[in-house]
């Protein structure tokens, strides 16, 4: 018993509602943590996952109350304790390393002082012995020049250097248990590999026991040495990584691992029915009843128990969880093509594209010239074919969202044209835009919680588009309605509900009948599935390959999660600063020879299987806008030639099937080289 | 910095500008001039030839406004009709006056309203905010005028305490002021206080729900270093903004007040020349009044610049 | 598999949203109470010319100052008029005049506010600016000059009113719309080539109408304190028309000895007002705008 450091029992957290009734986020969990472990909480928003992490600190969020349990840290309840009492143990024993870590430090105080305040409360360290401890820790956590950052304020750092800082302050305690929740949301895909590593080899070293809350499989697969899968507040599922993600035997998290595109399979993965029930609704029996496809008539009434396997070492939460070992055989994907037919018929055409936001001057805005010798997009020259989907793939910075934007229309093009079924040139002025052209091409975004006007039902905003492109009214206006509706799997009774009222998978689906409600030749889809949960992304690409079998659509597909993007695309074009580094088709361009940039996002994701880990190549440095001349990756290439790299912009490559690398380096060698390194095993 | 800096002052001149216009034109436009407003049924012959000699009206508008803001420059504000003195003359005194009763109540008010404004926003919705937020309140919706006047009807007439009405002259010596000045200075700092207690509260609540401070709590900073360290200065920042428009209001407030309690300062003078249809010095009193709005907003405008640690490394990361 | 998102099949139809507002409005006590007292300022100024007991300018010398008795309910002024009838008829005159100089501001700031808003850039820099520069000169001072030039008639208070409070309103439509232009729903209409005036009048102004109607409340109860502040210093309403401020400002030199010709006027005014500034923050909290971050009343 003495490795144990925490020991959550029975723990119910819940609140009250405007009725009076009670309110359960997190029902009866039975958890312990070890001594030098890392656990990795999995679950999806509403799952409880964060509620659990802040408790395991006393902290209960207001609003909140403890309904029942204890959460034991040395013996001590910590739900029990005083504020003052928490003081000794919050940021000394245990430390929190929060999710945006942006907003989590202090505007008005320095990065060292925010830290020395930590050093000053936890350590008896006196003022030199302090400083020293600082710099420590920011080396630790790979800060280049503590000294500067420790004299900046936390808005001047980058999202990668306040996510640092947040685990060196964490740190500074020396504590035994550190929290994570969520750390590396946000983070661009590099970054999040360095910051991972950090985190690990910390472990390592120090042998502080970690929870690492995330809804990211991927994340949780790298660091953990047990994982527990979270739903509508409840332990489903918990044991060692390699068991749980590898071969997980309860119907939720084998429906949630099945449903993630991953790098090492191919095509479109299943996607589970249904979403996860809001802690005001469940209702008796197991909560994952409806969306099961092995419940039984008991599942109906009873709730299973948490038991424990011992051969395997795991706690599972149902009564048919022997049912599913057959169903695991089939790792493969089901032949989930995306794209059917494909033509080579040219449909958009970017040529020479530039697009600049920087701002004029005077004269130069009087003129009516835009001069920008380096603008934030360059030299942007793709085509699009027919009935195609093609992604385009970067991090932050990377022009992928702009060129999007810039082909709908609603940014000033610097240099280049648009070119639309061969013959028509798209103005960058909407107005100039011909009605046909602006029905063509429709745009979804990001988040549905701000594309949708808040103050119009479902009908009204379906209606718009009708209405706009094709005149319709009265009846013939509803009937085209319901079909849209029942196209993107939503009922007649959506129409009157107004966007407030639908949870974020049903908002993103009206969003995508909206685009569709145009008839369009090419939709532009703009990072769709990043703001929704992970079990609703399958469902969302999915009725996206449906919709597009129906009607012959083209996508112009921007995402920076390479699993999805290889999931769905025929052609993929990356991106770096806004110039184009590689585009080929998708089987090329996931394979060697790769663009060094390429290499680097494809060492970095993060597959949710222990054993294949991250290679990380570059160093994550942030890069405020591409270089005057020159390749525009000279500032993180690992296999930067020298002065050629700096001075000369390299040449376009052409490979088997059209595939296209930009890269000094020549393109067998490059192949060469990789291949090599892979045989090799040049993995950290 | 110095850019930004120098921009704003520089937007500060030109709204005075503005404003000078504005009431140079606004007098143009309303039927009548000066002189006929004043003179009234006397407006005509020599009486008016006169008095359109004395106040420069019989040159062309645009000449005049010319003539009237190179003197206001140099703080020469013309003439007074009903006072039959130069206005600068009345002025003095007034301001003098009004000076004492604003700075008195501000000096008073800002304090309070910040230690109170402070209690309110951390005991939330406990006994000490519930009442003082409900007399915050009572004192904001209730006007000057009521709250002035119920202020003597308690503590003058029914409890004695204090003199209601200040019955002196206007060129009195700052002391003797200040003896008589009590209720007025309750009276205002009342309202004033406030105003800015509840924007106060409302900045500190906004920043004790914000994630770093909830990140501090979680660090194990004890509360009272997170109030003083982590919060105040988030939260007070934005309060002086609140504080520059209070004391704008306090420009119009003070007028009905020193009615109220008869005090002889600039808001009395404003009635009187209005009743006493004295335009010239309606028109100064107008662009003094402006100019000390532009000049409060400028200053909270160039402190927020300062102490904002967001633009303060703008330059220096370059 | 079963693909149906929801299976949830027995949704109501949305109610009214009017009737939402107020439902949600009187469930807390301060908006009860608040609604309440409003609504009886507005009964009682509509019906107050029936009930009347007596004349409210009969004066009579030999009735003055009487404390209040079985006759006269709230006794008589210093010219011998009941009290109690001027205060049941002293409402009428503010309340219209503040009502539709509410709705004047609203008009005139709403749409200024919005246009600011979506044009942006330096225009709007300009504008604001002229706004600002126009109401630097303390709203007093202004309002004593026009009145006292063009007289005190309703036809000059309501714009003049109208005019001056119509700034606050400007600020926050201004915002609303800032906070509305940059969202993604917008950003879609306009790519889907929606005409401009289309996308204000269907997509911004719904969304904006309510941070302007709550502003617009709170600008009615400011601007009777600004109406009877006028009247009290003598240029709002010319007697012998009853009005609370000019009733206060003539009782006050008696006080002393006559505190029921002062205080019933004080009661009834400080009611109203109070009355709609608890209903603008009921309205504000049904409406789901959060004013405590915004502004401090």
């Amino acid at each position: 018993m003495n490795d144990i450091i925490q020991q959550i029992s029975n723990l119910s957290i819940g609140f009250k509602s405007k009725k009076g009734k009670e309110i359960s986020i997190l029902r009866k969990i039975n958890l312990n943590i070890k001594k030098g472990e890392t656990v990795g909480i999995v679950g999806e928003s509403g799952s409880g996952k964060s509620t659990l992490a802040l408790a395991m600190m006393g902290f209960v969020k207001q609003g909140l109350f403890t309904i029942d349990g204890e959460c034991k840290f040395e013996n001590l309840n910590l739900l029990k304790m005083s504020n003052k009492d928490l003081e000794e143990i919050r940021g000394r024993k245990i430390a929190m390393i929060p999710q945006n870590a942006g907003q989590s430090l202090t505007p008005n105080l320095k990065i060292g002082y925010q830290i020395e305040e930590a050093l000053k409360l936890h350590t008896k360290l006196n003022v030199s012995e302090r400083q020293k401890k600082i710099s420590e820790l920011l080396n630790k956590v790979r800060l280049p020049s503590p000294e500067t950052i420790a004299l900046r304020y936390p808005h001047e750092l980058s999202g990668g250097q306040q996510q640092r800082v947040a685990i060196a302050m964490a740190l500074a305690g020396n504590p035994n248990l550190l929290l994570l929740d969520e750390p590396t949301t946000g983070l661009d895909v590099t970054t999040q590999a360095h910051v991972l590593e950090v985190l690990k080899d910390i472990a390592k070293d120090t042998g502080t026991s970690m929870v690492y809350v995330s809804h990211d499989l991927g994340a949780i697969a790298q660091v953990s040495d047990r994982v527990v899968v979270m739903y509508a507040g409840e332990i489903v599922l918990e044991g060692p990584v390699r068991k749980i993600l590898k071969d997980p035997i309860h119907p939720y998290a084998n429906g949630l691992l099945k449903s993630i595109p991953k790098l090492s399979l191919k095509g479109l993965p299943n996607s589970m029915p249904g979403s996860q029930p809001q802690s005001d609704k469940i209702e008796i029996g197991c909560s994952f009843y409806e969306r099961c496809n092995i419940s039984s008539e008991k599942c109906k009434k009873n709730s299973p128990e948490l038991n424990y396997l011992e051969e395997i070492d795991v706690h599972v939460r149902c009564f048919n969880f022997k049912d599913l070992k057959d169903f695991n055989k089939t790792t493969e994907f089901k032949n989930n093509e995306f794209s059917e037919k494909k033509t080579s018929e040219n449909i958009l055409k970017l040529n020479n594209l530039s697009i600049s936001y920087a701002k004029q001057n005077f004269i130069d805005q009087f003129l009516g010239r835009i001069k920008d010798s380096n603008p934030t997009v360059k030299d942007i020259n793709i085509e699009i074919n027919k009935g195609e989907t093609l992604s385009l793939v970067g991090e932050s910075g990377s022009g992928k969202s702009t060129i999007l934007k810039s082909i709908a229309g609603l940014l000033k093009i610097q240099d280049g044209k648009i070119i639309f079924n061969e013959k028509d040139f798209l103005s960058d002025n909407l107005k100039a835009r011909s009605p046909n052209n602006l029905r063509a091409i429709q745009l979804i975004f990001q988040n549905p919680d701000e594309s949708l006007n808040p103050s119009h039902t479902v009908e009204e905003i379906l209606s718009q588009p009708l209405k706009l492109y094709f005149n319709l009214q009265g009846q013939e206006l509803k009937k085209n309605i319901s079909d849209l509706l029942q196209k993107v799997r939503l009922g007649d009774f959506y129409m009157q509900r107004y966007p407030r009222q639908l949870s974020g998978g049903e908002k993103q689906r009206v969003a995508v009948a909206r685009a569709f409600a145009a008839n369009p030749d090419i939709i532009l889809c703009d990072e769709v599935t990043s703001a929704l949960d992970v079990s609703v992304q399958a469902a969302v690409l999915d009725l996206l390959k449906q919709l597009k079998k129906d009607f012959n659509t083209t996508y112009i597909f921007v995402s920076h999660d390479l699993a999805v993007v290889k999931a769905i695309s025929d052609r993929v074009a990356v991106l770096y600063q806004g110039r184009l580094c590689e585009i080929g088709l998708s089987e090329s361009v996931y394979k060697f020879p790769s663009h060094p940039y390429t290499e680097v996002l494809l060492g970095a994701v993060l597959e949710p299987d222990p054993d294949i880990k991250p290679r990380l190549i570059a160093e994550d440095i942030v890069e405020e806008r591409p270089p005057e001349k020159g390749c525009t990756f000279q500032g993180r290439c690992p296999r930067i030639l020298g002065d050629k790299c700096k001075n000369e912009t390299p040449p376009w490559q052409i490979g088997l099937n059209g595939h296209a690398i930009r890269c000094h380096i020549e393109i067998n060698e490059l192949d060469r080289i990789q291949k090599k390194e892979l045989l090799n095993g040049q993995q950290k | 910095m110095f850019f930004l800096i120098s921009k704003r002052v520089a937007l500060g001149l030109i709204t005075l500008f503005i404003v000078s216009l504005i009431t140079f034109i606004g007098v143009e436009v309303l039927p009548g001039d000066a002189c006929t407003v004043y003179l009234e049924r006397e407006a005509y012959g020599d009486a008016l030839a006169a008095c359109y000699k004395r106040l420069g009206l019989d040159i062309s508008a645009f000449d005049r406004y010319l003539i009237w803001a190179t003197n206001t420059l140099q703080l020469d504000f013309g003439f007074s009709l009903s006072g039959q003195m130069p206005i600068n003359e009345i002025l003095g005194p007034r301001i003098k006056n009004s000076m004492v009763l604003a700075t008195t109540a501000i000096l008073i008010g800002i304090p309070f309203a910040l230690i109170l404004g402070i209690i309110t926003a951390l005991w939330r919705d406990k006994m000490p905010d519930i009442i003082i937020s409900s007399l915050a309140i009572f004192s904001m919706t209730i006007p000057e005028f009521i709250s002035s006047t119920l202020l003597i009807l308690i503590v003058a007439i029914w409890l004695g305490w204090l003199p209601g009405i200040v019955i002196v002259p206007s060129d009195v010596t700052v002391m003797e002021l200040l003896s008589n000045i009590i209720l007025p200075v309750i009276a205002i700092s009342m309202i004033m206080t406030a105003h800015m207690l509840r924007m106060v509260r409302s900045s500190v609540i906004q920043v004790m729900a914000s994630d770093y401070v909830q990140m501090s709590i979680l660090k194990g900073v004890p509360y009272w270093r997170m109030v003083f360290k982590h919060v105040l200065p988030n939260a007070l920042l934005p309060a002086i903004n609140v504080v520059a428009l209070t004391i704008a209001w306090l420009l119009g407030g003070v007028v009905v007040t020193e009615v109220v309690f008869n005090y002889p300062g600039l808001g009395r003078l404003v009635i009187e020349s209005i009743s006493n249809r004295d335009l010239p010095v309606v028109q100064a009193l107008a662009l003094i009044l402006a100019s000390i709005y532009v000049g409060i907003n400028l200053i909270a405008d160039l402190l927020t610049l300062v102490l904002n640690p967001r633009l303060k490394t703008l330059q220096t990361r370059k | 598999m079963n693909d149906q998102v929801s299976i949830n099949n027995n949704i109501k139809k949305n109610p009214s949203k009017f009737f939402e507002v107020i439902k949600t409005m009187v469930s807390k006590p301060s908006g009860l109470i608040g609604l309440s007292i409003v609504c009886f300022h507005i009964l009682l100024a509509i019906i107050s010319p029936l009930i009347t007991p007596h004349d409210f300018k009969a004066i009579n010398p030999s009735l003055m100052l009487l404390p209040p008795s079985s006759e006269y309910w709230f006794g008589t002024d210093h010219l011998g008029r009941d009290v109690f009838t001027r205060t049941i008829l002293g409402g009428r005159v503010a309340i219209l005049v503040t009502f539709f100089g509410s709705l004047i501001a609203l008009t005139w700031g709403g749409l200024l506010g919005i246009f600011c808003g979506l044009v942006g850039g330096k225009i709007d820099d300009i504008v604001m600016r002229i706004v600002d520069a126009f109401l630097a000169i303390p709203w007093i001072l202004a309002m004593l000059l026009i009145v006292s030039i063009l007289g005190t008639s309703i036809n000059v208070l309501i714009p003049a009113l109208g005019l001056f409070y119509g700034k606050g309103i400007v600020r926050v439509a201004r915002a609303a719309t800032h906070d509305v232009i940059a969202k993604d729903f917008i950003v879609s209409a306009r790519a889907r080539g929606h005409s401009n005036f289309s996308i204000i009048w269907n997509e911004i102004l719904p969304n904006v109408r309510d941070a302007i109607l709550v502003e617009g409340a709170m600008r009615w109860s400011w601007m009777l304190l600004g109406f009877s502040s006028l009247s009290f210093l003598g240029f709002g309403v010319s007697p012998p028309t009853p009005d609370w401020g000019l009733m206060i400002s003539n009782a006050r030199g008696l006080m002393s000895f006559a505190h029921w010709a002062v205080l019933a006027p004080i009661t009834c005014l400080s009611s109203l007002i109070i009355g709609i500034n608890l209903s603008a923050d009921a309205f504000a909290k049904a409406l789901g705008i959060d004013r405590t971050t915004k502004a401090p009343v």
